[in-house]
């Protein structure tokens, strides 16, 4: 690792300062990404804002047809949630496959979101259930904030403090893990919200991305058998040691197909 | 050079770190407790587990800096002080649960962990526990059943 100056702010108004005033400067939540890509010196920050010390930014509230998950809220406390096993199960169930359970205990929603990892799981469920990012300066929506690989609609200086999941009726996650890293080789999560049926996929591609054939399909009828015949494009999928463009694309017709079963 | 003052195995402890030192570098090279493992460095294979305030967590993806009034477990604080063994640790002693004994700590860590919040885990549960603490040796399956006789001894 390099060497680097460290600062544990107790506000996130104290946080953005710091980051405005130093565009070298990063922030770090649960630093399970971050650490990792400081260790093997893909990254080079001046200095680290750690997020740890700012209260009120981790909790989980349901308020009605709406789940708001502060952004420093660990994997663990989301996947332990009796609350939101109750509201939205699938997004549980994705929180409660994440990495491991170490892992699990220090990484947050807030920074998985803000990384955009192509191979992250929220991502996939911040997209199909159709979230709202809530920052310090204003609120995004899902369908605006993912980019492109590691890329996002966040400016510099600007914080996720929470995510709010609008509650489906129905959804499920299902992803087929890298048997080493537990990233996602693809992973489907499939929802039927009061907007609509949407489909998000993750690992597969650059970036998250919308499903469309998938939903239309599944809008005329919600079964698995509805998108039998729908071929993912291979145009533009990852293709690395783990997975071939091809082996990715027919994953997402395979992931898709079950997550519509487990939704029911 | 920042300051770090935690606690550690119920003893405070202070030292004098880089931003970069990582947790599990504060406890093997300025503390001396070095039943904590360094195994892969990538936080994979769960040899560096410890609990940061009750959870347990990868000594090697946290740094010192981060653990500032921490309250830490490592394995050397597992044991009775007059060094009778803990239920877990008597288990995998008792079913053969390690060989080399290199992942061992992580795993009586982790164990502890999970015992925590599943008094009685079954073979399953234990068994994607796991997932995130490598054993070259075992093959896992007597580390499973020291983790299940260990949370049975813990309910007596």
């Amino acid at each position: 690792m390099y060497d680097f100056t460290y600062a544990r702010v107790s506000s996130v108004a104290d946080a953005a300062k710091q980051l405005k005033g130093d565009d070298d400067a990063k922030a770090v939540a649960g630093g399970m990404t971050l650490i990792p890509t400081l260790k093997l010196r893909l990254a080079k920050p001046s200095a680290l804002v750690d997020l740890g010390g700012v209260k009120d930014l981790a909790g989980i509230k349901v308020d009605g047809k709406t789940v708001t998950i502060g952004a420093m809220t660990t994997h663990g406390a989301v996947a332990a949630s009796a609350e939101v096993k109750k509201a939205i199960p699938a997004l549980a169930h994705l929180a409660a496959h994440i990495g491991d359970p170490a892992v699990r205990n220090r990484g947050t929603i807030g920074g998985s979101v803000a990384n955009n990892d192509p191979a992250a799981d929220y991502p996939a469920g911040v997209l199909a259930l159709g979230a709202t990012i809530v920052t310090n300066e204003r609120q995004i929506a899902a369908d605006d904030f993912f980019k492109g690989m590691f890329e996002t609609a966040l400016k510099p200086g600007e914080l996720i403090t929470a995510i709010s999941f609008p509650v489906p009726e129905k959804a499920a996650y299902m992803k087929f893990p890298n048997p080493a890293s537990r990233y996602a080789m693809v992973g489907v999560f499939v929802a039927k919200t009061a907007g609509g049926v949407r489909v998000a996929v993750t690992g597969a591609a650059p970036s998250v991305f919308r499903q469309k054939d998938m939903e239309a399909a599944l809008t005329k009828k919600w079964a698995p058998d509805a998108i039998e015949g729908i071929k993912q494009k291979q145009d533009g999928l990852n293709s690395d040691i783990h997975a071939s463009a091809e082996y990715r694309a027919h994953l997402v017709g395979v992931m898709a197909k079950r997550a519509v079963q487990a939704a029911g | 050079m920042p300051q770090v003052s935690l606690t550690v195995n119920g003893k405070k402890a202070s030292a004098e770190v880089e931003s970069r030192t990582l947790l599990v570098q504060l406890l093997r090279e300025k503390l001396g407790l070095t039943g904590t493992h360094v195994g892969c460095d990538t936080s994979q294979c769960g040899a560096c587990v410890v609990h940061v305030n009750g959870k347990s967590i990868k000594s090697c993806t946290i740094l010192a800096v981060q653990c500032e009034g921490a309250e830490v477990l490592t394995i050397e604080g597992v044991a009775k002080p007059d060094g009778t063994l803990h239920p877990m640790q008597n288990a995998f002693r008792e079913n053969h649960g390690l060989q080399c004994g290199f992942c061992t700590p992580g795993m009586v860590m982790s164990a502890l962990d999970l015992v925590k919040n599943n008094p009685a885990p079954k073979d399953r549960e234990i068994r994607e526990w796991l997932e995130g603490n490598l054993c070259r040796c075992t093959g896992y399956h007597n580390i499973v059943k020291s983790i299940e006789a260990g949370a049975a001894a813990m309910r007596k």
